[in-house]
């Protein structure tokens, strides 16, 4: 991808350095370290599997169903959920760790026993990508970092985890293995800061997800299901 | 005045707004709910005060070294392969998306929640230069349909609506054939948006917070139009005010952690979408092109001096939710898409004292907005501040101009109080009914002189209610949120 241009920056910037009383600032600036440091005591010492529990509680109150299983019996449960959807059309990343978690056999499977169509995103089909997850009753992904305090699954896109996929189709499952579970946002933003800092280009879009889409912009009354997924279920799995 | 909203003269709206009973009706139960929903989530984290301090502290850093942050986040994105615009003017900033669009040939646009666009009034010139322009966050959808029906609080800007309009409006424009559930009305919306996403060229998104170091930026939803618009649209054009950014991702963390909790209560909201240059090669979805529009418009002037702190504002209207003077006269009164406290402070500082030198004193400067501000704003403080530099303006000023200038006076001292206190009387207003639920009326319904002659009782009403309202002012304070 070719630089990108810059248009009238200088003439902008001077101008605030002028206000702010002072010379331009173009180097050297550094963060300060904060008085407070607040933001790391919340569900600190928590264990894992009392992560999960505070996952599970939070989940009550976003609207989102929670499912415990193991990778044994991952596939079923999964198949439960699709099933509880009604759904036919299923969409998913390609992403390795459906071959990881033994999944791809069963969802290839359930085309002949279920009648269940299991579609993978494909970069080679884009546009064709995008029409089917649209079409689909179900978008499932596996969830990249999880944030116990507030109930979200982190996604970082990349040429297999389309942003479609957890977005277009009418209901979402997110696989949470547990192993990605941490307290809060600040240990998924840490994360990235620190892969900034040791020089990685960031994913071009990281997903915040937290339950279904929602709004409450008529008198305030809570409708789940706007423009994106009308319910979602996070399966959290035992992996280690 | 693209900043501007309704009737030219204040005390005009604010009639309008005292009229409305079904405003004020759903005004008072909205910010009800979204004040309590977000003193519960501040008592529930826990160490609040610290909190707002950490914030306050990230503002401050990052407002001081704002030119060092904005250039850091528009070389990052020029390395990615987007391109930036600083725009010092509103004209500026719409001219520049105005070229990119040309440049597309792109007819269709689809729009998330911005207040920057609405500030700048850039429906208006896309619309002038023959695009189709689809705001499509349920509210901001709900009042364009309404023939741009103007916001009255910045998270919720149908808040002054009820359904049983909104389902008229929808019937009116779209023809809609079913009930005024929200559910109901939402999956039609839903339905309609759909088509329209997938049909559009050009995706325009607000931004929330940009992330200097990684030339990021962050917006914070519930409803997923702005994933919607930020995935389909092949060109996405992002405008963001200049002092929206934060140095690093371990600061969208705090503020993100803050803004969703002041603003609605919840932990963090259903999507928080961090968006990183156009997509990367191989990607099937996202844009190709991105272009990041960073705008001035009067913002630079309020640098260095003594209403800098109005730049901290993270936009989550927790003041505006605690406003007894907001929840009496509702957002159209103040005349700026910006209502509530914080607009009280910045309408005039963006648009001059000429036009908005009444809002200042829409305040009883009873100091609840100071006290919910997220990143601590001493918001009453500085509406004393407009005060007083209104009163030496006035003090230089011709006796004409004094003398046009006491019509803004209207809630200043005790003797005020009573002047507003009649003006808030629940009126008996003949509302232009259809299908048993108000809509639209030709302005005020009774003028001003009339109002003016309702009795003392109405004046001990507003005191009782005003010393209620203080006191659970202070029980919030004992409370400690
Ligand atoms: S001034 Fe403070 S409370 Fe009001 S909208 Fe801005 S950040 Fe929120």
């Amino acid at each position: 991808m070719p630089k990108g241009e810059i248009k009238n920056r200088d003439k902008f910037l001077n101008n605030i350095a002028t206000n702010l009383g002072r010379e331009r600032r173009t180097l050297g600036v550094a963060r300060p370290r904060w008085k407070n440091q607040v933001q790391w005591n919340v569900l600190s010492n928590h264990t894992e599997d009392q992560l999960v529990d505070v996952l599970e509680k939070q989940c009550k109150s976003i609207h989102t169903d929670l499912v415990r299983t193991d990778q044994e019996n991952l596939a079923q449960t999964l198949l439960g959920v699709i099933q509880g959807y009604g759904g036919k059309s299923v969409m998913t990343w390609d992403d390795p760790r459906f071959t990881t978690y033994h999944l791809i056999n069963p969802f290839e499977s359930w085309k002949e026993s279920q009648n269940i169509a299991v579609h993978q995103w494909d970069v080679e089909n884009g546009e064709e990508s995008i029409r089917i997850a649209e079409q689909a009753d179900v978008g499932i992904t596996f969830s990249d970092i999880t944030l116990a305090e507030s109930g979200t699954v982190v996604l970082f896109s990349d040429k297999g985890k389309g942003r479609s996929v957890s977005l277009l189709p009418a209901t979402y499952i997110a696989i949470v293995p547990k192993s990605t579970l941490v307290p809060r946002m600040s240990q998924a933003t840490r994360e990235i800061h620190q892969r900034v800092e040791a020089g990685e280009r960031v994913a071009s879009c990281v997903n915040f997800i937290t339950g279904p889409s929602n709004s409450a912009d008529i008198e305030m009354n809570l409708v789940v299901g706007v423009h994106g997924p009308i319910k979602a279920t996070y399966i959290v799995v035992e992996d280690r | 005045m693209p900043m501007h909203i309704g009737e030219k003269e204040f005390t005009k709206r604010v009639d309008k707004g005292l009229e409305d009973d079904f405003m004020r009706g759903a005004v008072r139960s909205a910010q009800g709910r979204l004040q309590t929903n977000r003193a519960n989530a501040a008592d529930e984290l826990g160490d609040w005060e610290e909190w707002r301090s950490l914030g306050q502290e990230i503002r401050q850093h990052t407002m001081e070294n704002l030119d060092f942050y904005l250039q850091q986040l528009s070389d990052k994105i020029a390395e990615l392969g987007g391109h930036v615009y600083f725009a010092e003017t509103a004209d500026d900033a719409n001219n520049y998306v105005s070229e990119v669009i040309a440049n597309k040939n792109a007819k269709k646009i689809a729009k998330s929640k911005s207040m920057v666009t609405e500030e700048i009034a850039l429906n208006d010139i896309l619309e002038e230069n023959g695009c189709e322009v689809v705001e499509t966050d349920l509210g901001e959808y709900i009042l364009q349909i309404d023939d741009h029906d103007p916001p009255s609080h910045i998270v919720a800007p149908a808040l002054h609506k009820n359904k049983e309009q909104i389902r008229d409006v929808f019937k009116e424009k779209l023809g809609y054939t079913k009930t005024e559930k929200p559910e109901e009305l939402t999956l039609f919306a839903r339905e309609k948006l759909r088509k329209e996403f997938l049909e559009a060229d050009v995706g325009i998104t607000g931004c929330n917070f940009a992330i200097a170091e990684s030339g990021s930026f962050a917006l914070v939803t519930n409803e997923g139009n702005a994933r919607m618009v930020s995935t389909l649209p092949k060109t996405q054009i992002t405008v963001m005010g200049m002092e929206r950014i934060v140095p690093t991702w371990e600061e969208l963390d705090v503020l993100v952690s803050l803004l969703t909790r002041a603003a609605v209560g919840q932990k963090l909201t259903s999507y928080v979408t961090a968006l990183t240059g156009p997509k990367i090669e191989g990607e099937v979805d996202g844009p190709e092109e991105f272009h990041l529009v960073i705008v001035d418009n009067g913002r630079s002037k309020i640098l260095g001096t003594e209403f800098q702190e109005a730049l901290h504002c993270i936009r989550c209207a927790a003041c505006i939710n605690v406003c007894p003077v907001y929840r009496h006269v509702g957002g159209h009164a103040y005349g700026s898409i910006y209502p509530g406290p914080i607009g009280a402070v910045l309408t005039p500082l963006l648009g001059g004292y000429d036009d908005y030198k009444e809002l200042p004193y829409a305040s009883t400067l009873c100091g609840a907005c100071t006290e919910v501000c997220p990143v601590k704003i001493p918001l009453h403080e500085q509406l004393v501040k407009h005060r007083r530099n209104i009163v030496e303006e006035e003090e230089k000023s011709d006796l004409a101009e004094r003398l046009a200038m006491q019509g803004f006076s209207i809630v200043a001292g005790s003797g005020n109080l009573y002047k507003l206190a009649t003006r808030m009387a629940p009126l008996l207003v003949t509302p232009f009914v259809k299908d048993g639920s108000i809509s639209k009326g030709p302005g005020p319904v009774k003028p001003w002189t009339d109002i003016r002659e309702f009795p003392v009782p109405q004046k001990q009403r507003f005191r009782d209610w005003f010393k209620n309202r203080e006191k659970g002012g202070s029980e919030r304070a004992k409370r400690g949120n």
